[in-house]
C-alpha cells in the first residue's frame, strides 16, 4: 500500500488567473484506484459518521479500487444525489477526512476527491443513473429555494415517492452554488447536470417563484394544495460594515459581486448583457470562503492589486486552508490585523479609498477566537477604486415575514424541532443556512435530507388523520 | 417562459407589452414590480407593473428604449416569449382615503403612476393628475391617466401640448390656486422627484417617491439597490420602491444611477453596430 496521499494537478496559478476555468482538475483513474487502495476499509468506519450526510464511504472507496465507477457512484448516490458538487467543495478536512484512520500518522484518504473522481467519470460519459424511488404517494411537497438544502431535501423525497416541486426566485436553480460559488471552484455546467437528475426523478422545478410575494407558505399549503412546505431560503441578506462612505459608487457586497460575476456572466460583459465593475485595486473585506471567491474573482477580473481587509490574523481566518493557500498562491495582498474605519469617495461619489486600523489580538471572546483589539494611532489609508464587503450573510426575510406564525430567533432564523426540523406551524419545515446561520453547503444538505424524513413522517400521520394542515387565517 | 401577448408603440421608443404571467398578475398591487430577463443570456432590468388582469393571467408592462436591453425589448414582437418575469416585488403603496392626491409624473414614470392612482382614486381620494414629457407625444398614457383622475394636466418642456415647463411649475401653481392637498405622490426621474420633493417639504405636505434604483436580483439578497433614507441604509427592491420624499438622499440616489454609463455606452453601441442595417432600413422606409 501507498502511504503518500496523492495531489490533484491544479491550474498553474500564472495561468488561471487570466480564465475561468476550474483550478483544480482531477483525479485520472489510475490516480483514483491508487489513492483508493490507501483506505483501510475500517469494521466500524469513523469517516461515515464525520459525513453530515452519512455516504458509505468504505463501500464506495472500495469499488473505485475494483475500478468499478458505476458501482461507486451508484453507492453514493444511494446517500448523496449532489456527489461532483459535495466533492468540490465539501471542507472534507473538517468532516469525512478529519476521522479517517490514516490521517492519525499519514494524510487521510482523499474522500472528496474520490467522489469527486466518480461523479466526473460518469458524467464525462454522458451516464445518467438515478437512485431507485418507492412507489407514487398521494402527496404533494413545496420546497421553497433550490439551493443544497432544498436540493437534498427534494431529492429524498422524490426517494420516498412523493411529488415534490422546488420553488426557485431566481431564473435558474442551484442557490449559492450558482450565484456564490465561482465557476473556477465549481463549473456551472457540473450543477446543471446534477439538478438535472433531480428532474429525471420526477421534481418538478419552478424558477421566477418569490415566496412571500409570488404567493406565501399559507397560500403553497391551501391554495397550491400542498401537503407539506419545506423551506430552504438560506441566508442571502448581506450584511455591511455600517461605517461612514458605504454607499459610494463601488462598494459593493459579495453577494452583489459574485452574482453578477457567477449567475449573470458578467465576466463575460459585453457579450453577456451584465456588466460588474472592478479597477484596479479591489479591497476585499472579511476571510471567509466567500471573501476567497471576491479575492480570486476581482484577481480574474483583470485587477492589478487585490487587497485582503481582515480584522484577525490568517489563524483565525475562516476560510478552507486549500483556498486560502489558492488565493495566496494567485498573489492576493493579505493585510491581517487590518479593520475598515471609513470608505472615501469623490465628488462624483466613486469610491477612492480605504481608511484602515491597525489591530492586536486580546483575550479570546465568546466565538473562543482571540478578539481582535485597535492600536491606537496605527490608522493607515490605502487607495482603491473597489470595495467588496464579504462579512457575512443573515438570513432573507422575504418567505418567513409573510408567514404569520413562524417562530424566529432573535436573529431573523427560523426556530425548528432538532429532530424533525417542523417550523412552529404544523407541515412546515425548513433546515440550512435559513435555520442555522450561514454555514457549508455540506450542513445544509444534510439537514435537508434530515427534514424529508421528517416530512415523510408527518405526510404518513396527516394519511392516518392525526394531524392537520394549517388553514389560510 | 412568459408570452408576449401583444405589443405596441404608443410614443416614439415607448413600448406597451401585455405579457402572460399569470401568478404575478393575481397577487399584483399597485406599487409594485417585476424583474424582466427578456432572453437567457440578458440581464433582469426592473419595471413597474403598469396594469394587471388576473383573469386573463397578464400583466402591462411599458419600456421605454434607453439602452441595450430596452431597444431589443422593442425589437420583440408579439407571440415572442421573455426568459424571465419575477414578481411581484416590492412593498405595495400605501392606500387608504387620504383626501385629494395629487399625482404627478414624469415621462417614463407615467406607467408606474397608473396603477398607484387608480388604487387612490377606488379608495375614495380625488385624484389631481400632473402629467408631463418634453415632446407632446412623449406625454403617455394620457387617456388611462384621465380614466383614473378627476382632473389632469399636462406639460411638457417645448409647449408643444398642455402648459410649456415643468411639471414642479404646474404643481406650485396648482397649490396656489387649490391649497395644500393631502397627499402628493412623485414618479419620475430621479431629478424630477427631488424638485417635487423639495417644493412640497417647504410647504409640509406628505410626498411619496418611487425610486428607480439599479437594481440585480430584486429579493433583497445584493443591495445594488440601495438608497439612504432618514440617514439610513435602504434597499429599494423590498422597502421600497416607495419612500417619504422628504427623507430620501436624492443625491445619492442619482449619483449611484451614473455607475455603469461606461458599460451601458458600450452595450448599447455594440448592438446598434449589429442591427445597423435594420436601423438604416427603417429610416429609409420611414
Amino acid at each position: 500500500m501507498k502511504v503518500q496521499r496523492h495531489e490533484m494537478p491544479v491550474q498553474n496559478p500564472l495561468a488561471r488567473i487570466r480564465n475561468f476555468f476550474e483550478v483544480a482538475l482531477g483525479y485520472s483513474a489510475e490516480t483514483a484506484i491508487e489513492e483508493a487502495q490507501r483506505c483501510l476499509q475500517c469494521a466500524n468506519p469513523p469517516c461515515v459518521k464525520g459525513c453530515p450526510v452519512g455516504i458509505d464511504i468504505p463501500a464506495f472507496v472500495d469499488l473505485i479500487r475494483k475500478a468499478d465507477f458505476e458501482g461507486s457512484l451508484a453507492k453514493i448516490k444511494e446517500t448523496n444525489t449532489l456527489p461532483a458538487i459535495c466533492g468540490r467543495v465539501c471542507p472534507q478536512e473538517e468532516q469525512c477526512e478529519i476521522v479517517c484512520v490514516m490521517a492519525k500518522k499519514y494524510k487521510p484518504v482523499a474522500i472528496g476527491r474520490l467522489e469527486r473522481f466518480v461523479a466526473d467519470w460518469e458524467r464525462d460519459r454522458g451516464l445518467v443513473s438515478t437512485p431507485e424511488l418507492a412507489p407514487p404517494s398521494a402527496h404533494k411537497v413545496a420546497v421553497v429555494g433550490s439551493g443544497p438544502a432544498g436540493l437534498a431535501c427534494a431529492a429524498e423525497l422524490a426517494r420516498f415517492g412523493h411529488k415534490v416541486t422546488i420553488f426557485e426566485a431566481l431564473h435558474k436553480p442551484g442557490g449559492v452554488l450558482v450565484y456564490g460559488i465561482p465557476e473556477f471552484r465549481l463549473p456551472k455546467a457540473i450543477v446543471t447536470f446534477e439538478i438535472q437528475n433531480l428532474a429525471r426523478m420526477g421534481v418538478e422545478l419552478r424558477g421566477n417563484f418569490v415566496i412571500g410575494r409570488t404567493a406565501t407558505v399559507h397560500e403553497l399549503l391551501n391554495g397550491y394544495d400542498y401537503d407539506a412546505v419545506f423551506l430552504g431560503t438560506g441566508a442571502g441578506l448581506p450584511y455591511f460594515l455600517g461605517i461612514p462612505g458605504e454607499n459610494y459608487i463601488g462598494v459593493l457586497s459579495a453577494n452583489e459581486f459574485l452574482t453578477r460575476v457567477n449567475l449573470m456572466k458578467a465576466y463575460d460583459f459585453p457579450r453577456s448583457d451584465t456588466p460588474v465593475r472592478t479597477g484596479r485595486r479591489v479591497a476585499v473585506v472579511g476571510s471567509g470562503n466567500v471573501a476567497m471567491d471576491c479575492l480570486r474573482t476581482a484577481k480574474r477580473l483583470g485587477a492589478e492589486e487585490v487587497i485582503c481587509v481582515y480584522r484577525r490574523t490568517r489563524n483565525e481566518s475562516p476560510a478552507r486552508r486549500e483556498e486560502l493557500e489558492h488565493a495566496e498562491e494567485e498573489a492576493i495582498d493579505f493585510r491581517w490585523l487590518s479593520a475598515p474605519l471609513a470608505i472615501f469617495g469623490n465628488e462624483e461619489g466613486f469610491v477612492t479609498g480605504m481608511r484602515i486600523q491597525r489591530m492586536e489580538l486580546g483575550e479570546p471572546d465568546a466565538s473562543g477566537r482571540r478578539r481582535p483589539v485597535p492600536i491606537p494611532g496605527s490608522e493607515y489609508e490605502i487607495a482603491i477604486d473597489t470595495a467588496v464587503i464579504a462579512i457575512g450573510q443573515g438570513p432573507n426575510p422575504l418567505a418567513t415575514k409573510s408567514t404569520p406564525g413562524l417562530e424566529l430567533n432573535r436573529h431573523g432564523n427560523i426556530v425548528v424541532d432538532e429532530r424533525t426540523l417542523m417550523t412552529s406551524i404544523p407541515g412546515v419545515f425548513a433546515g440550512g443556512d435559513i435555520v442555522t446561520g450561514a454555514a457549508t453547503v455540506i450542513l445544509a444538505m444534510g439537514a435537508g435530507k434530515q427534514a424529508a424524513l421528517g416530512i415523510h413522517d408527518w405526510l404518513a400521520r396527516l394519511a392516518r388523520g392525526e394531524v392537520i394542515k394549517p388553514q389560510l387565517a | 417562459m412568459f408570452k408576449v401577448v401583444s405589443k405596441e408603440e404608443i410614443a416614439p421608443k415607448f413600448h406597451r407589452f401585455v405579457v402572460e404571467a399569470p401568478e404575478v398578475a393575481r397577487k399584483h398591487r399597485p406599487g409594485q414590480f417585476v424583474m424582466v430577463l427578456p432572453s437567457d443570456d440578458g440581464e433582469r432590468i426592473p419595471l413597474t407593473i403598469a396594469a394587471s388582469d388576473p383573469g386573463s393571467g397578464t400583466v402591462t408592462l411599458v419600456v421605454q428604449e434607453v439602452g441595450k436591453t430596452t431597444m431589443a425589448m422593442g425589437l420583440m414582437t408579439a407571440g415572442q416569449e421573455f426568459f424571465s418575469v419575477v414578481g411581484p416585488l416590492g412593498t405595495p403603496t400605501h392606500i387608504e382615503r387620504f383626501g385629494t392626491v395629487v399625482c404627478v409624473g414624469g415621462g417614463a414614470g407615467i406607467a408606474p403612476m397608473l396603477p398607484i392612482a387608480g388604487g387612490l382614486k377606488n379608495a375614495g381620494n380625488t385624484v389631481l393628475s400632473i402629467l408631463g414629457g418634453r415632446t407632446q407625444e412623449l406625454v403617455i398614457l394620457r387617456e388611462e391617466m384621465a380614466a383614473v383622475s378627476d382632473e389632469i394636466i399636462h406639460t411638457t418642456d417645448d409647449g408643444s401640448f398642455g402648459r410649456k415647463g415643468l411639471v414642479t411649475h404646474a404643481l406650485a401653481d396648482l397649490i396656489a390656486q387649490r391649497g395644500n392637498p393631502d397627499l402628493v405622490v412623485a414618479i419620475g426621474p430621479a431629478i424630477m422627484m427631488k424638485a417635487v420633493a423639495e417644493m412640497t417639504r417647504k410647504l409640509a405636505i406628505p410626498t411619496l417617491a418611487s425610486l428607480n434604483s439599479i437594481m440585480v436580483d430584486g429579493t433583497g439578497m445584493c443591495g445594488a439597490c440601495r438608497v439612504e433614507v432618514d440617514g439610513k441604509t435602504k434597499f429599494v427592491c423590498v422597502d421600497g420602491p416607495e419612500f417619504d420624499a422628504h427623507k430620501v438622499d436624492f443625491d445619492l440616489l442619482i449619483k449611484r444611477l451614473r455607475m455603469y454609463i461606461p458599460e451601458e455606452q458600450v452595450a448599447r453601441e455594440r448592438f446598434m453596430g449589429a442591427h445597423e442595417c435594420r436601423a438604416t432600413a427603417g429610416i429609409a422606409r420611414g
